[in-house]
């Protein structure tokens, strides 16, 4: 009996060892190819071939070189960033109060966050387009960090209510029996709890405002405000008669490590948030 | 150390609910002290009240004489037990236990000594290490104690601690709370839902129900005298029969027949001023096996006959359960005591009686068997109010 | 507390209206905490749709800004009479169907892998989040230089003498297999929260009643989940409508495989029109709005965070 249960449970194991390989073949050959492109060689590029015949780091060195690339990158870096500072400060005052207070319009704002979270985005493109054009705004840090944080409010608020909801409050009653003041309630005892639902909150914002493009492409005109998605399509390669495949792929591959260490390091994390979101709202 | 006064303390919350009114009790220093009632009593807000969770909405509240209503929870003095514990997730156990002393600004070497006392008594030296997340329910709930007596507070609130514990460690614990408390003697207010903790725990007993107090006094007293329907219902495990009865002539009409009232009860009804439907109440204890006694012993009871219709042999007694036909008794109090007891509408007809037997006794189930109660220990409400006419200073 | 406190508070709750000191401080402060969130959402989301509803009843073309005028719905008229628009919006709704079909299928089987598997849970989980987490022009470029004739090893694998990109049908399925690609984790991950909600008695009372395995799976698990599938297809659904990174970047919309975001965005961006745009926009948003409407309504998904905005 021991033996037949020991066999079965191997192919068992067996069985999910394939289906995990699938899922890894699945997530990763994309990422691989675009790598593999990065990597090679203007001879070798056109060659279809998925793993480099010849090896080069050639592209990353003529990306690194244009202020094409460099400006855009700090763009995406400066814009993303501050958009999700903002995104999570004011996404966590508005969860705390949705999570814990009782007030008039609490239904309102959780019904318009809900509105904006599925709202085509598109729409939105006409109008701002126009207004940021007579604002002033329009190829600026703000005129792209005002957008995105609107974008991230919703998913801000619900993953931190949901979060916030999980904290047990009756610890603030503990903490005040045990003689600290209210100060000393929160920063002791219910901000450490906190932290990582705001941490994991500012990964998937950051995330979403990384990723933007239809904005990105839509709202700017030059380098002054273009994010590295919508500078890929304008690359030329580094003379103007040049096939880009290589220098995008290089491009490509740089705005995505830092997604890879999200996901490396916080993957717990991420997860997490994007169901807690999603199932308790 | 400290005495507690609660002096006509109401609480009434925004919306007009009265969730406490009047309350008066004085806590002696020292005393442990239980407050036990169904949920929604109001004994978890008198508690808060005393702890400063919650705001006093009239009456005083003295801590040592000292009117304290203004004061914040940090400036009472006063250590609290949770129900869930709440123990902090994020530090360890000795954290935890030092958390108190920290926020109080104690010196390191007074901290360590301190904690360690405490892990000592409680058992907890080699867990201290470990976070609240690692630990069984029971070593927990000793970690939240631990909190509580580090810093040797004037006066210990607890909230159900036990209830969340199961049936066995919550029987081991409760022997371990009453010790520790005995040994430090520090004055403690205990709050519960079970009425056996409440017996078996305190010094005195405050029942509480709809926000008001029913009785005080020593769970001897009020199992023996309680002053109303509710308190008689609730107090005592199994509880106490009542049957609807009328007096007449000096006899009691009850579904077990028609039997003459005791001289001590005769006397304590009419003094009363009874009416004539009343609700009687018997013990099971009260009951025995009318076989087993002799003749001067059965007649100073009554005797009925009846089929058994369940027996539960525990051993040392035996329980048998019978249905008497008419009607039950009925009374605002009975009702809300079934719903608490979640054994409402269990669409019987008839009353139920629940007798307690002697383990010799020869019942069996289906079988008829003659049943003897003790007359003199028979107690008579009044359906109305629900008072106890037979209620003795 | 209902039942038990009924005598004594029949008297006080006559006076109900006022509210204590700190009820009204809790308000004030919910309020405040809000009120920032709220003013940016509201000021660039509900400004703008008001904003662009006006713009969609005027003729506003930024290079004839003389021409600039009141013509109530004449740009719904054209829109709405214009073959391309209904293409492009055959096209989206193709898409989207589709995707979200597949995506379904497959994001329940990943979902499955991911809460289920024997080995390796914490590696399938940190892989399957790549898609999710990767830029999707990044990941719309892999795709488009994996079927690019000569460059891409699919190309190569599948059809090495023709370029795929450029005939509508498979320009199409392309664009779809990219969308999937991408969205499958996200899917799966939303469905994994609600096969967590499934009991594990459940499925074992389940196959002590002789349930098989697929019984289990239809009879069971499906039906308790039915929420949080409806609640994944209602966001999929409404995402993928707006799909408009991996066409630009794989045909930009060439042979017809535009989508009605490509078609507002061409109008406004480069034909910059404003009025034909703004039009588009409002068409856009009314078919959310619809799509939104069906799920909640014919379907009864409810809404995430509708049913109790947050009690203690």
């Amino acid at each position: 009996m021991a033996l037949i249960g020991a066999t079965s449970k191997n192919g068992a194991r067996a069985r999910w060892a394939l289906l995990d390989f699938v899922v890894v073949v699945y997530a990763l050959v994309p990422v691989l190819w675009i790598v593999s492109l990065s990597l090679k060689s203007k001879e070798t590029i056109a060659d279809g071939n998925f793993i480099p015949r010849s090896w080069t780091l050639q592209n990353y060195v003529d990306i690194f070189r244009t202020s094409e690339f460099l400006r855009a990158l700090v763009n995406s870096i400066g814009i993303a960033i501050i958009a999700t500072v903002i995104a999570v400060v004011l996404g966590t005052m508005a969860a705390y109060a949705i999570a814990r207070l009782d007030f008039p319009g609490k239904q309102v704002l959780v019904g318009v966050s809900l509105l904006i979270a599925m709202f085509p985005q598109v729409s939105l493109v006409s109008p701002l387009f126009e207004m940021e054009r007579s604002l002033g705004l329009f190829d600026t840090w703000p005129g792209l960090i005002l957008p995105y944080i609107t974008f991230a409010l919703p998913l801000a608020i619900y993953t931190l209510s949901a979060f916030f909801r999980e904290i047990p409050w009756e610890l603030e009653k503990a903490a005040k029996m045990d003689g600290a003041t209210p100060a000393q309630a929160f920063r002791r005892v219910i901000a450490p709890l906190a932290a990582p639902g705001v941490f994991t909150t500012a990964i998937l914002v950051f995330i979403f405002c990384w990723n933007d493009f239809l904005f990105a492409i839509s709202l700017t005109s030059t380098e002054a405000s273009r994010t590295v998605p919508a500078a890929l399509s304008f690359f030329t390669g580094s003379s103007q008669f040049e096939d880009p495949t290589g220098t995008i792929s290089a491009a490509a591959v740089v705005i995505t490590v830092p997604i890879i260490l999200f996901v490396l390091f916080f993957q717990r994390r991420i997860v997490a948030g994007l169901t807690s979101g999603a199932v308790k709202g | 150390m400290a005495e507690i006064v609660l002096d006509k303390v109401t609480k009434r919350y925004p919306d007009g609910a009265l969730a406490v009114s009047d309350v008066d009790i004085t806590i002696a220093d020292g005393e442990f002290i239980i407050l036990v009632g169904p949920s929604g009593c109001g004994k978890s807000t008198t508690l808060n009240m005393i702890a400063g969770l919650e705001d006093i909405t009239e009456g005083e509240l003295r801590i040592d004489g000292q009117r304290v209503n203004e004061r914040a929870p940090k400036d009472r003095d006063i250590a609290m037990v949770f129900q869930s514990y709440a123990l902090y997730p994020h530090m360890s156990v000795r954290e935890n236990m030092a958390f108190p002393l920290r926020l109080a600004k104690v010196d390191n070497a007074t901290v360590t000594k301190k904690v360690e006392e405490a892990a000592k008594v409680l058992d907890l030296t080699q867990h201290l290490d470990r976070k609240p997340g690692n630990l069984s329910g029971g070593q927990r709930q000793r970690v939240a104690m631990g909190r509580a007596i580090v810093r040797n507070p004037k006066a210990f609130l607890m909230d159900e601690p036990l209830s969340n514990l199961d049936a066995k460690l919550r029987v081991q614990m409760r022997t371990s709370v009453s010790k520790l408390q005995r040994r430090l003697g520090t004055t403690t207010v205990y709050v519960t839902h079970d009425q056996t903790e409440a017996m078996t725990l305190g010094d005195r007993v405050v029942v509480m129900r709809g926000g008001l107090v029913q009785q005080i006094g020593s769970p001897q007293s009020l199992y023996e005298q309680p002053k109303n329907l509710f308190v008689a219902g609730f107090i005592g495990s199994p509880s106490m029969n009542f049957l609807p009865a009328t007096l007449e002539n000096g006899e009691v009409n009850t579904p077990l027949g028609a039997f003459p009232l005791t001289d001590r009860v005769r006397g304590l009804v009419e003094a009363a001023n009874a009416p004539r439907e009343v609700i009687i109440g018997l013990r099971p204890e009260h009951f025995e096996d009318a076989t087993l006694l002799d003749d001067t012993e059965r007649s100073r009871g009554g005797t009925f006959t009846a089929t058994v219709e369940v027996l539960e042999s525990m051993g040392s007694d035996k329980y048998a359960y019978f249905t008497l036909e008419g009607d039950a008794a009925t009374s605002a109090e009975l009702d809300e005591l079934a719903a608490d007891a979640g054994s409402h509408d269990t669409g019987d007809a008839g009353s139920q009686i629940v007798t307690r037997l002697s383990a010799a006794s020869g019942a069996a189930e289906g079988a008829e068997a003659q049943v003897w109660f003790d007359a003199d220990k028979l107690q008579v409400f009044d359906p109305g109010d629900g008072r106890n006419l037979t209620y003795a200073d | 507390m209902s039942h038990a406190i009924e005598e004594p508070a029949a008297p006080a709750k006559k006076g109900k209206k006022a509210l204590s000191e700190g009820k009204r401080a809790e308000r004030k402060l919910g309020l405040m905490l809000c009120a920032p969130a709220a003013l940016v959402m509201v000021a660039v989301t509900g400004y703008p749709v008001l904003y662009s509803l006006w713009l969609s009843l005027q003729r506003y073309d930024l290079r004839f800004p003389d021409q600039r005028e009141f013509i109530w719905f004449e740009n719904y008229a054209t829109v709405l009479g214009n073959s391309y628009w209904w293409t492009a919006f055959g096209v989206t709704a193709l898409i989207t169907v589709v995707s979200v079909v597949i995506e379904l299928v497959l994001g329940m089987a990943l979902a499955l892998i991911m809460h289920r598997t024997l080995v390796a849970r914490g590696l399938v989980r940190t892989v399957a989040l790549i898609p999710y987490g990767i830029v999707t022009v990044v990941a719309a470029f892999s795709w488009r230089y994996a079927w690019t004739k000569d460059t891409g090893y699919l190309a190569q694998l599948f059809a090495s003498d023709s370029d795929l990109l450029t005939q509508r049908v498979p320009a199409l399925a392309i664009i779809t297999l990219a969308e999937v690609w991408k969205t499958v984790p996200f899917m799966a991950l939303l469905l994994m929260a609600g096969l967590a909600l499934v009991p594990d008695d459940l499925l074992k009372a389940a196959s002590m009643d002789g349930a098989t395995a697929w019984q289990r799976f239809t009879k069971v698990m499906l039906p308790v989940m039915k929420p949080a599938i409806l609640v994944a297809l209602l966001f999929r659904t409404l995402d993928a409508f707006r799909i408009f990174d991996n066409i630009f970047v794989l045909t930009n919309g060439a042979q017809q495989t535009g989508s009605v975001s490509m078609q507002t965005y061409n109008n406004l961006i480069k034909g910059l029109n404003l009025g034909i745009g703004s039009t588009m926009s409002v068409l856009i948003f009314i078919a959310v709005a619809v799509i939104a409407f069906v799920f909640i309504k014919v379907f009864g998904t409810s809404a995430p965070g509708s049913d109790n905005g947050g009690k203690r």
